[in-house]
C-alpha cells in the first residue's frame, strides 16, 4: 500500500506518555489505534469497488475521583491531542461520580505474540486484483458469476494509563470471501488469517463453485423439525451468540445471562467444550485487551459443564478476581471475542451418513437474537442448503428460516467434526444435531 | 479547503482519470449514556478526513486519509488512480458510465431550532439521570439505560465536472430503556423506540418533545409486567403494527430491496440481492391499494434528509410504490444509467473514509384514512404489536421475521391482555398485499434509524421512515417454540 504510516512502538508509546503528562486528571487512560485498510470488491465477475483508508484514532479518558470524561480525535497534531485532553477533562467535571468505577488496571507482563506479517502489510491493489482474477477464472469455467471481497488490513493498538500500563501491538489481517451464483443456486466460501499467504484464492473459489454446482434445482421442503448437519460457518454463528449471551461476568451478575446461578452445572452435552483464547494462533491472536490487560485463556464449558466467565477490570475487581483480558467495551461489559470449540471424531461424511432425513446447512444469514435468556436465534440458511435422505445428500432445497435455541443445539448435538476451522475470530468444527427447528421457507 | 479540492481534482485529471470527486468531511459527536444511576459514557468525538474517488479506464478507485495536508491529498489522489488501474485489470465487458447531473455550486444546512451542542451537558445528564431515577422503582428492573447523542457533520463535495457543494447537517437522538429479569424470564421496554431511541435531523427540540420523564415509569412498569405476561399465541391472525415497528418493517422489506445496486448484484456477496428485479418495475403488485410508499430526502427532520447526495445530485421525493404498484428504485448515477434513467440522488457515504453507495433516504408509508381505534374496533381476533426487539430477512428480502417488545390481544374489537415475546413472519409481497387499513396523518410519525448497515468495508447510514399504524390480515404469529 502506498504511503502507509504505521507509527511504530516508540512513537505510539511516546504519544501516550505525552497525553498522560498533559492530563490534569487523577487517572488517565489512552487508547491509540491506527488503521490502514484496503478492500477490493467484486460482483458478477468484475471489480466494482476498490478502496483504501488511512486513519488514526486516539481516545483519552480523564478521570477525577470517579468522574470520567472521554474524548476521541483522529488528528495526531499536538493542538488536536491537547484539545482532546481538555475536552475529556471538561466533560469529566460536569458529571456526578460514577459509583461503579473501579479504577484502572496496573501493568502486568504481556505475552509476546506476533500478529504482524510483512507480506500482508505490503499486499497491493495489484495483488488483490490478481487474486480476484483467479477467483473469477474459476467461476467462468462453469459459467458462474463470482462476487466477493478481498481485504487486507494493517493496524496498531496501543494502550497506556497513568498507573503505568504501556501496551503496543501491530497486526495484520487478510480475508477473502466469495459467493458464486449460477443457474438457480449459489455457493459460498471464505478464508482469513493474519498471513495473506495462507489465503489460496483458487481453493476458496473451488469450494464456492462446487457448492454452487451442487445447489442447482432446489426443491421446496416443508418447514419443521429436522436432523441437521451444520458446517463450521453455521456453527460459528450460533456459538458466537452463545458466548455473547451467556459468558460475560457482568451479564451473569445482572441476571441477563442464562448462566446466572448455574455456573458449575452441566448445561450442555458432555461432548461439548468451548473456551476463549486470545493468544491461540489458530484464531486471531492479540496479546492484550482495550484496557491493556493480558489475554488469558478461559475455559467456558468443559465436557458440558459451565466452567468460567470472562472479566474486564471492573467486573473482576468487584468480585475479587483478576481480569481475564476481555475489557474495554465499557457499558457492554466483558465479551468473549476469541471462541474455540473442541473437536470431536467425526468426518462430515460420517455425519451425513448418520442422518436418516435431515438438512445440511452451509451457513446462516441475517441471524438475530429473539430471546437472550433462551438464546433463541432466528435467521435464514444461505448459499448451499441440502436435503439428506438415508445417509446421503439427495437434492438442494430452498432456503429455510430457523427459530431455534443455541442452548438446545449445544446440549443435544450428537456428533462433532474432527477438524476445527477458523471462521473469522471463532474456531469451530461441524456438528450434527438430531432435531432443529426450521420455522419457514423462502422462494429460492 | 477549495485549494485542497482543486489540487486533488487536478492530480486525477493529469493522471488520466475520466471522472474524479473529493469529499472533505468533519464530524463532531457528543454521546451520553447513563446506566443504573451512573453516567456510563460521556464522550466527545472528532473525526476529519477526505476521500478521493476516480474513474480510470472505465473502472473505480478510491482512497482516503485523515491527514489533511496538500502532500497527503496528492498522495491519496495518486493512490486512487493506482487502485482504479488495478480495478481495470478485472473489468466488466463495458466501462462504467455515469448518468448526467448538472454541476452545482451551492450551500445547504439543516434546520435547527436549538443547537444541541449549545445545550449544557449538565442539563442533558440531569434529564437522563432523572429518567433513570423514575425507572428505578421496580426491583425486577436490572438494567436502566438512558442515551442521548448529537452530531454535526460539515461536508464539502467537489467534482471534476464542476460541482462544489458545502453542507452542514445536525442530528440529535435520545431514548430510554429498562430491562427486567426474574425467575428465568427477561424482558425489555424502551421509549420512544428501541436501540438508542429516536433520531432526527434536528436540534435539541426533538429531545424536549420526547418528554422522556413522562414515559420513564411506564417503561419500567411494562418491562416488569411483561415478565409474567401471557406468551404470544401461535397461529394465523390479523396484526396491527404500531408506527415505530412498521418503520423497521418498511426498512427491511421495502427500503433495502429497492436499492438498485443490490438489484444489479453489487451487494450479492454480503447482504444479498433483491426480489424486485427490473422486469417488475412499473407492473409488480408489491402491496394492496392501501400501500403507497415514498422516498423523500427533502422531508423536514428526516434523518435521511440532505441537500445533495454524495454525487452532487439534489435531494428528491420519489414515489416507490403507488397504490400497491412498484414504481421506482433508489438509484445512483452509475446504476440509473443501466436502466436508461438519471440518478434520483440516493448515494451516501458513511464519512470521509467510505465510498458512497445507494442508501435509503426517508422511506415512508403514506398515511391512509383510518384511526388506530377504528382498526382495533374493526378486528375480531388479532394482536397489536409495538417496538422492535429483533429482525431478520433473507438475502432477497422475501422471508422476514420480526420480534417486538410487547403486544396486546385484540378480541371482538377490544384490546385485551398484554403478551410477551411476540413474533410475526411472512413473505414481503404477500404481507404488504394483506394490508387493508392504514391510519391517517394525525397518527403518522417520523422515525430515524442511525444504524443501517451495508457494504464492505461496513458502513452505517442514518435513514428515516414515516408510518402510521396499519393492519395486516392473516399473518403468521408466535413463531418457534417458547
Amino acid at each position: 500500500m502506498v504511503g502507509k504510516k504505521l507509527l511504530g512502538r516508540e512513537n505510539a508509546l511516546d504519544m501516550i506518555d505525552k497525553l498522560i503528562r498533559w492530563s490534569p486528571g487523577d487517572l488517565t487512560e489512552v487508547v491509540l489505534r491506527s488503521d490502514f485498510t484496503a478492500l477490493t470488491r467484486f460482483a458478477k465477475n468484475y471489480i466494482h469497488q476498490n478502496v483504501a483508508e488511512s486513519d488514526y484514532r486516539v481516545t483519552v479518558r480523564v478521570i477525577f475521583g470517579k468522574k470520567i470524561g472521554s474524548a476521541t480525535t483522529n488528528s495526531l497534531d499536538d493542538d488536536s491531542l491537547k484539545e482532546a485532553v481538555e475536552d475529556a477533562a471538561a466533560i469529566a467535571k460536569l458529571q456526578p461520580p460514577n459509583e461503579e468505577f473501579e479504577g484502572l488496571p496496573e501493568p502486568e507482563p504481556l505475552p509476546d505474540v506476533n500478529c504482524f506479517v510483512p507480506e500482508t502489510d505490503s499486499f497491493s491493489a495489484k495483488d488483490r486484483a490478481a487474486a480476484v482474477k483467479e477467483v473469477v477464472e474459476v467461476a467462468k469455467e462453469r459459467g458462474f458469476e463470482a462476487s466477493g471481497a478481498f481485504s487486507t488490513r494493517s493496524a496498531e493498538l496501543a494502550v497506556g494509563n497513568s498507573r503505568g500500563v504501556r501496551a503496543y501491538n501491530a497486526s495484520t489481517y487478510a480475508a477473502l470471501s466469495t459467493v458464486m451464483a449460477g443457474g438457480d443456486g449459489t455457493g459460498y466460501a471464505e478464508a482469513s488469517g493474519r498471513d495473506v499467504r495462507e489465503i489460496r484464492p483458487g481453493e476458496v473459489a473451488r469450494v464456492a463453485r462446487d457448492k454452487c454446482a451442487m445447489a442447482q434445482n432446489p426443491v421446496s421442503v416443508p418447514p419443521g423439525e429436522y436432523e441437521v448437519v451444520l458446517e463450521p460457518l453455521a456453527v460459528a454463528d450460533l456459538l458466537d451468540y452463545l458466548g455473547r449471551a451467556g459468558f460475560s461476568a457482568l451479564a451473569v451478575r445482572e441476571g441477563r445471562s442464562f448462566l446466572a446461578g448455574k455456573l458449575g452445572q452441566k448445561l450442555f452435552d458432555e461432548k461439548f467444550t468451548m473456551w476463549d483464547d486470545g493468544l491461540d494462533p489458530r484464531g486471531f491472536p492479540i496479546p492484550f485487551d482495550l484496557e491493556g490487560v493480558p489475554k488469558r485463556k478461559v475455559m467456558l464449558v468443559e465436557n458440558g459443564v459451565a466452567k468460567g466467565l470472562v472479566y474486564d477490570y471492573a467486573t473482576a475487581k468487584r468480585e475479587g478476581k483478576k481480569s481475564t483480558g476481555h475489557g474495554g467495551f465499557r457499558g457492554w461489559g466483558p465479551v468473549p471475542a476469541n471462541l474455540f470449540m473442541g473437536e470431536g471424531t467425526a468426518t462430515l461424511e460420517e455425519m451425513i451418513r448418520s442422518t436418516k432425513r435431515g438438512i445440511l446447512v452451509t451457513r446462516f444469514h441475517y441471524t438475530n437474537m429473539a430471546h437472550p435468556l433462551k438464546v433463541l436465534i432466528t435467521g435464514m440458511t444461505r448459499d448451499g442448503t441440502f436435503l439428506i435422505e438415508d445417509g446421503r445428500i439427495t437434492k438442494a432445497v430452498k432456503n429455510f428460516r430457523f427459530t431455534e435455541s443455541a442452548l438446545r443445539v449445544f446440549s443435544t448435538l450428537d456428533m462433532i467434526g474432527r477438524e476445527a476451522v477458523r471462521v473469522e475470530r471463532t474456531v469451530v468444527p461441524a456438528v450434527r444435531v438430531p432435531a432443529f427447528n426450521f420455522t419457514g421457507v423462502t422462494e429460492f | 479547503m477549495k485549494e485542497l479540492t482543486r489540487k486533488a481534482l487536478d492530480v486525477v485529471k493529469e493522471l488520466g482519470a475520466s471522472y474524479g470527486d473529493i469529499r472533505i468531511v468533519e464530524t463532531r459527536t457528543q454521546t451520553i449514556r447513563t446506566r443504573n444511576g451512573n453516567v456510563d459514557a460521556l464522550s466527545s468525538t472528532r473525526s476529519k478526513g477526505f476521500g478521493v474517488r476516480v474513474l480510470y479506464d472505465g473502472a473505480w478507485g478510491f482512497s482516503s486519509s485523515s491527514t489533511l495536508t496538500e502532500d497527503e491529498v496528492v498522495r491519496v489522489a495518486k493512490e486512487a488512480v493506482e487502485i482504479a488501474r488495478a480495478s481495470a485489470t478485472v473489468k466488466r465487458d463495458k466501462d462504467v458510465v455515469l448518468s448526467p447531473v448538472k454541476p452545482v455550486v451551492s450551500k445547504w444546512a439543516s434546520a435547527v431550532k436549538t443547537d444541541p451542542f449549545s445545550v449544557k451537558t449538565e442539563d442533558k445528564i440531569a434529564l437522563l439521570l432523572e429518567a433513570d431515577r423514575l425507572m428505578a422503582g421496580c426491583k425486577e428492573v436490572k438494567v436502566r439505560i438512558g442515551s442521548m447523542a448529537c452530531q454535526r457533520e460539515d461536508k464539502i463535495f467537489a467534482s471534476t465536472e464542476g460541482s462544489y457543494i458545502e453542507q452542514t447537517k445536525i442530528e440529535t437522538g435520545a431514548g430510554i430503556e429498562a430491562t427486567a429479569a426474574d425467575r428465568g424470564e427477561l424482558q425489555r421496554r424502551s421509549y420512544p423506540t428501541s436501540f438508542g431511541g429516536n433520531w432526527a435531523t434536528a436540534g435539541y427540540e426533538i429531545v424536549e418533545q420526547m418528554r422522556l420523564l413522562d414515559h420513564a415509569e411506564r417503561v419500567s412498569r411494562e418491562a416488569v409486567e411483561l415478565l409474567s405476561a401471557k406468551q404470544c399465541p401461535s397461529g394465523v391472525m390479523d396484526v396491527i403494527i404500531e408506527s415505530s415497528q412498521l418503520a423497521l418493517q418498511i426498512h427491511e422489506s421495502c427500503g433495502h430491496p429497492i436499492e438498485l445496486d443490490r438489484v444489479l448484484g453489487q451487494e450479492a456477496s454480503y447482504a444479498g440481492t433483491s426480489f424486485l428485479t427490473p422486469e417488475k418495475l412499473g407492473t409488480f403488485q408489491y402491496g394492496s391499494e392501501e400501500v403507497t410508499i415514498t422516498a423523500d430526502a427533502t422531508l423536514p427532520r428526516g434523518l435521511g434528509s440532505f441537500g445533495f447526495d454524495d454525487e452532487g445530485v439534489p435531494a428528491q421525493r420519489v414515489t416507490i410504490v403507488d397504490k400497491g404498484i412498484f414504481k421506482n428504485y433508489l438509484t445512483s448515477r452509475e446504476t440509473a444509467h443501466e436502466l436508461g434513467q438519471v440518478s434520483n440522488g440516493a448515494m451516501r457515504a458513511d464519512g470521509w473514509n467510505r465510498i458512497p453507495i445507494i442508501r435509503m433516504t426517508n422511506i415512508s408509508l403514506e398515511p391512509g384514512d383510518w384511526t388506530l381505534d377504528e382498526m382495533i374496533k374493526d378486528t375480531k381476533e388479532g394482536i397489536l404489536v409495538a417496538t422492535n426487539k429483533s429482525w431478520s430477512i433473507d438475502d432477497k428480502r422475501l422471508n422476514f421475521q420480526f420480534g417486538t417488545e410487547i403486544a396486546w390481544e385484540i378480541k371482538d374489537g377490544s384490546l385485551g391482555a398484554m403478551l410477551k415475546n411476540p413474533t410475526y413472519t411472512g413473505i414481503t409481497y404477500e404481507f404488504w398485499r394483506s394490508c387493508d387499513a392504514v391510519a391517517g396523518k394525525d397518527e403518522w410519525e417520523l422515525w430515524g434509524l442511525p444504524n443501517c448497515g451495508k457494504g464492505e468495508p461496513g458502513q452505517l447510514a442514518h435513514v428515516g421512515h414515516g408510518a402510521s399504524p396499519a393492519r395486516f390480515r392473516r399473518v403468521k404469529v408466535g413463531v418457534g417454540k417458547w
